[in-house]
């Protein structure tokens, strides 16, 4: 197996461009496990944690351009009060020492339906930016992902950034079987802009994929009383909780049956909507 | 390749810190997995993927030809006994004619690399026939059943509460998968460097299944990495040999993480009917049960753990009139054998929850209802025994109570259910209080020679008295090197004892799997010194020995001690073995079948999030006969452990198995408890000697496991009505 080890961004494009079936690492935290469980057999890796700029956040406009490689640790510490949501969903991930690897760059090239960062980055409209020697493009997370474990990410393209506009009201919660270290029975992000009006939702870990709840989103930004904050009605938190796990697809597992996580969504709806309503002081 | 132990060690009583902890928590200590020889080549396994499947035939030229292939063996190579087993012999080393469960040892590889090995076994072509597979207990072939009749089977009572019960397949998790080096010897023998738990029944099977005479097996024990009950049976032992006496080179072989949960036995997942008949004031009159264990694809000691089911299976109580069947069978699932708590696991879970039953149908309080029937010394037990050593039910269940309960919860999302996943900021929270008590035997059962045999060697070491104490018991993690040195001590006031490893020169000890091994080998221990002791004093004349002196009758010295000894070591090998026990009626099941009883008692606290069905246990009160606490710290320690693994039970941990294939062989989804998940405890420990063990000493590490699980489930009974009859209790159950 051969490894890559480029120190440069240009380099990595070009190391990727030609050698289209490398794998790229970045925490490894997936990549380890996979060749552990030989699950794969790629002929090559290509290293990331040298290229500088994957490890870098700063703005973009009035958005926040946060570096693939940036890890769950850094976004908790560095970003908890510009990215709560994602911060909220990063303190979930495994253990210190996962977190302290684990990139979001890392979770989004998994694209696997239980990625913890997924729900908070859909919640929020984020949008992520992928590279080839061919150019760069910027891609809505909603439509990053095609199924389980596959993305719009072409073979000779690499995950330079995720970018989001911060200012929401945001809230993550993951139901798991135990209190920690534990990949999601089903999980939950919303995020509330008042100036905007909107309300956004992501659902981890019930669908093939990682999905907004749109019908739900639609219900709850016009059922809000943006101007007067005045309190959620009960019937409109219960709606829009029933709305959320309708708009799943969950299945039964070995972590869950379909419908404790169709039940378990409305109820983290619900919760996660009167504590953001809270938040909007 | 022999390590010693030297350590200036303090006696009987005392918490010295042991050899191997440091070493663990650096990540220094040399586990069996890190066996190094330098032209050892590595070994692999393959397994079948069907539960049940004929075998046509097998082609091994593909794995041959792979270069760095050195051997690739199938049961047509096992030179002795095709089969093995710790009770009866069913398994085969390599796979016959048939494979009855998923896992099991198909063919064996060794090549120069682990991955040429792995791959080569993947070029093995077996042709399978798949069967259907028979993956429900009471549908399988019987191995045993245990019937216990006291008393008159058709009593009746004024208040009779029934319930079915269900426990899942759980693993004992051990942190060191198996593991072990095997070098061929020039007389044609094999040295075996292993992790395992009794090293003298392994040399046994291994050398039958060789072909050798058992002088030519030798074992020693290399660094372990936990055990709970897990290294009872054979894993990688016969595998390693076979090809190193094939390929004239050292083997090494090391199971992954998802290869051991193939590689050992795990807890008998159990079905159990209870009937309890009482009094309308709360006195047992009856107890009728029913208790179906899922034995497995091979027998490993499920006959002993339904012996532990029935005899145990009415708890610490008593009861004039007791109908129990406790049976195994035979199935395709994964074998299941000895796990802590052996058999007693499951059936506490099934009588304790009875007995909450009970308390509720009575509107009593459920240690009320315990403590009205709790069994005390001269009790008798259903088997017929009379309990003769203490047995303080009745005050470690008052003990836990008394304990004042935990403050409510600060806030801090650590302390909520679901911990930092953020699901519930107090909504839904409901706080439950549960209680739970336990009986085990300790030491083997059924007229099993139980025996182990150390050696003490006293000599003069650069012009100190030493002393150097050899067994063949197995430190398995559960602190024994310290405890041998403390009890050397106490026994020669001599500060400066090694401990040997355990191999296979000396005599058996018997496996630390029920815990018995600080009691057993530790007896062998202290009988050795004394022996020692009383040959020293004879040589000079003196009465005892204190500070390096040998004293007289009225404390005058005597000699010195290193000049008594001179250059004439004192060495005493010595048997220690328990009260003989006896088998069980096979018709009513009465027999002194036990040598000795432990109880523990817990009080579990827990807050139950009733929208998610999600559970934090607040706090554990836990009190515990020990007998003598040998070591406080270690006994602690065990307790802790045991707690934690009871707590895994209870939530999640569970093998989880659809027609007889695991879909869970993983730490992704085999789920343990986490720093988060085991709260903190209150450890209260009774030390009421036994008048029939040494030091008083009492078996320490099952019963905290055994009544922990039940605590913690009437806990969340008690937070949320619900009925909860299966373990481990998801959070489906609790919201559906
Ligand atoms: C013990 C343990 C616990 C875990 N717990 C959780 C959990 O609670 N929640 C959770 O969501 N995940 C969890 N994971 C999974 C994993 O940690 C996360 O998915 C993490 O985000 C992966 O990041 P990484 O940097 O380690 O990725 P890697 O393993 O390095 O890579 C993952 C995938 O992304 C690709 N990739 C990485 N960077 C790029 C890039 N810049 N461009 C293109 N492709 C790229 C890789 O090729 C690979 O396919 C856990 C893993 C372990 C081992």
């Amino acid at each position: 197996m051969d490894f890559l080890q480029p120190s440069t961004w240009d380099d990595a494009l070009a190391a990727k461009a030609a050698h289209p079936d490398a794998v790229p690492i970045a925490g490894g935290t997936d990549v380890m496990v996979e060749l552990n469980f030989d699950r794969r057999r790629p002929p090559a890796l290509l290293d990331l944690t040298r290229v500088a700029p994957l490890t870098e956040w700063g703005t973009d406009g009035d958005m926040l351009r946060v570096g693939a490689g940036v890890s769950y640790r850094r976004i908790i510490e560095e970003l908890g009060s510009k990215l709560p949501g994602l911060a909220m969903a990063s303190r979930t991930v495994g253990s210190p020492q996962i977190r302290n690897r684990g990139t979001v760059g890392g979770n989004l090239g998994s694209a696997s339906p239980a990625g913890d960062a997924h729900p908070p980055l859909l919640a929020s409209g984020a949008l992520v930016e992928l590279a080839s020697v061919r150019g760069t493009r910027r891609v809505p997370v909603d439509a990053f992902f095609l199924g389980p474990k596959r993305s719009v990410l072409e073979p000779d393209e690499l995950i330079a950034a995720f970018l989001v506009r911060p200012g929401g009201v945001e809230q993550f919660a993951k139901v798991g079987t135990r209190n920690a270290m534990v990949i999601a029975v089903c999980s939950f992000a919303l995020s509330l802009s008042r100036e905007a009006r909107r309300v956004g939702t992501g659902i981890g870990s019930a669908a093939p994929t990682p999905i907004r709840a749109l019908e739900a989103e639609e219900f709850l930004a016009a059922s809000l009383d943006w101007e007067a904050r005045g309190p959620v009605p009960p019937s409109v938190a219960r709606r829009f909780g029933e709305l959320v796990a309708a708009a799943a697809a969950p299945i039964d597992d070995v972590r869950g049956t379909a419908a404790y996580r169709s039940h378990a969504l409305s109820v983290l709806a619900r919760r996660t909507l009167a504590w953001a309503w809270k938040g909007m002081a | 390749m022999t390590t010693v132990e030297t350590q200036v060690i303090s006696g009987v009583g005392t918490s010295p810190k042991r050899p191997d902890g440091g070493l663990k928590v650096r990540g220094e200590f040399a586990f069996s997995s890190d066996l190094w020889a330098d032209d050892m080549l590595w070994g692999a396994t393959l397994r079948s993927p069907h539960p049940h499947a004929r075998i046509r035939g097998i082609d091994i030229t593909a794995a041959v030809a792979l270069p760095g292939v050195y051997a690739v063996l199938t049961q047509e190579d096992v030179p002795g006994a095709k089969r093995y087993g710790l009770e009866i012999a069913d398994q085969p080393v390599l796979a016959m004619d048939e494979v009855r469960y998923q896992g099991e040892p198909v063919a064996v590889v060794a090549a120069d690399h682990p991955e040429t090995a792995r791959r080569a076994a993947a070029r093995i072509a077996v042709d399978y026939e798949v069967l259907p597979a028979v993956t429900e207990a009471s549908l399988g072939v019987l191995l045993r059943h245990v019937p216990v009749r006291a008393g008159d089977p058709a009593a009746k009572a004024d208040v009779v509460v029934t319930g079915e019960y269900q426990v899942g397949m759980q693993d004992q998790a051990f942190l060191g998968p198996e593991s072990g080096l095997a070098v061929p010897a020039e007389d044609g023998g094999i040295d075996l460097y292993v992790a395992t738990q009794w090293l003298h029944v392994d040399q046994k099977q291994v050398a039958e299944c060789l072909g050798l005479p058992a002088d030519k097996v030798r074992l020693s024990l290399a660094g372990v990495g936990g055990a709970f009950g897990a290294r009872e049976d054979l894993s990688m032992q016969v595998h390693a040999s076979l090809l190193a006496l094939h390929t004239g080179r050292p083997v090494k072989m090391v199971y992954g993480r998802e290869e051991s949960f193939f590689g050992h036995v795990h807890r008998h997942p159990a079905k159990m009917w209870y009937e309890h008949g009482a009094t309308r004031d709360g006195k047992l009159v009856y107890v009728k049960a029913k208790i179906v264990l899922d034995g497995g694809a091979y027998a490993s000691s499920s006959t002993a753990v339904a012996a532990n089911a029935a005899t145990l299976g009415i708890g610490p109580y008593e009861v004039p009139n007791v109908v129990m069947d406790a049976s195994v069978y035979y199935t395709n699932n994964p074998p299941c054998g000895a796990m802590r708590g052996f058999g007693a696991v499951q059936a506490c879970f099934a009588y304790e929850s009875q007995m909450d039953k009970l308390a509720l149908e009575l509107g009593l309080d459920p240690v009320e209802v315990r403590l009205r029937n709790a069994m005390t010394t001269g009790s008798r037990m259903p088997t017929g025994q009379i309990v003769e050593g203490p047995a303080p039910v009745a005050s470690l269940l008052t003990r836990v109570r008394s304990f004042p309960p935990p403050p409510s919860s600060s806030g801090d999302l650590r302390e909520m259910p679901g911990g930092v996943s953020n699901t519930t900021h107090g909504e839904g929270v409901v706080r439950g209080i549960g209680y739970g008590i336990g009986i085990k035997n300790v030491a083997f059962s059924e007229g099993f020679d139980d025996y182990a045999t150390a050696r003490v060697r006293l000599e003069v070491i650069g012009g100190e008295p030493a002393v150097l104490v050899h067994t063949a018991a197995a430190e398995v993690g559960q602190g024994l090197v310290t405890v041998q040195a403390q009890i050397a001590r106490t026994e020669l006031g001599v500060e400066r004892v090694t401990v040997a490893t355990a191999d296979t020169s000396v005599g058996s000890a018997a496996p630390p799997s029920p815990p018995r091994q600080t009691t057993r080998t530790g007896a062998a221990v202290g009988a050795a010194r004394q022996a020692v002791r009383t040959e020293l004093l004879a040589r000079v004349g003196g009465a005892r020995l204190d500070g390096g002196k040998v004293l007289s009758e009225s404390g005058t010295v005597v000699a010195d001690l290193a000049a008594s000894i001179g250059d004439e070591p004192i060495e005493k090998t010595v048997e220690w073995r328990h009260r003989p026990t006896y088998p069980l009626d096979p018709v009513t099941g009465q027999g002194n079948a036990h040598v000795q009883y432990a109880f523990a008692a817990h009080r579990a606290t827990v807050d139950v999030d009733l929208d998610l069905g999600l559970v934090r246990v607040v706090e554990i009160v836990t009190a515990q006969d020990v007998g003598k606490a040998v070591n406080p710290l270690a006994v602690e320690g065990q307790i802790h452990g045991g707690t934690a693994q009871g707590l895994g039970l209870a939530l999640m941990e569970e093998i989880q198995i659809v027609d007889g294939v695991v879909r869970n062989p993983s730490f992704t989804d085999y789920l343990i408890p986490t720093i988060l998940d085991m709260p903190p405890m209150k450890v209260d420990i009774l030390e009421m000697a036994d008048p029939h063990s040494p030091y008083g000493l009492r078996g320490v590490g099952e019963p905290p496991t055994i009544s922990s699980t039940p605590a913690i489930v009437a806990a969340i009974r008690a937070a949320t009505g619900k009925a909860l009859t299966r373990v481990p209790v998801r959070p489906e159950h609790i919201v559906e």
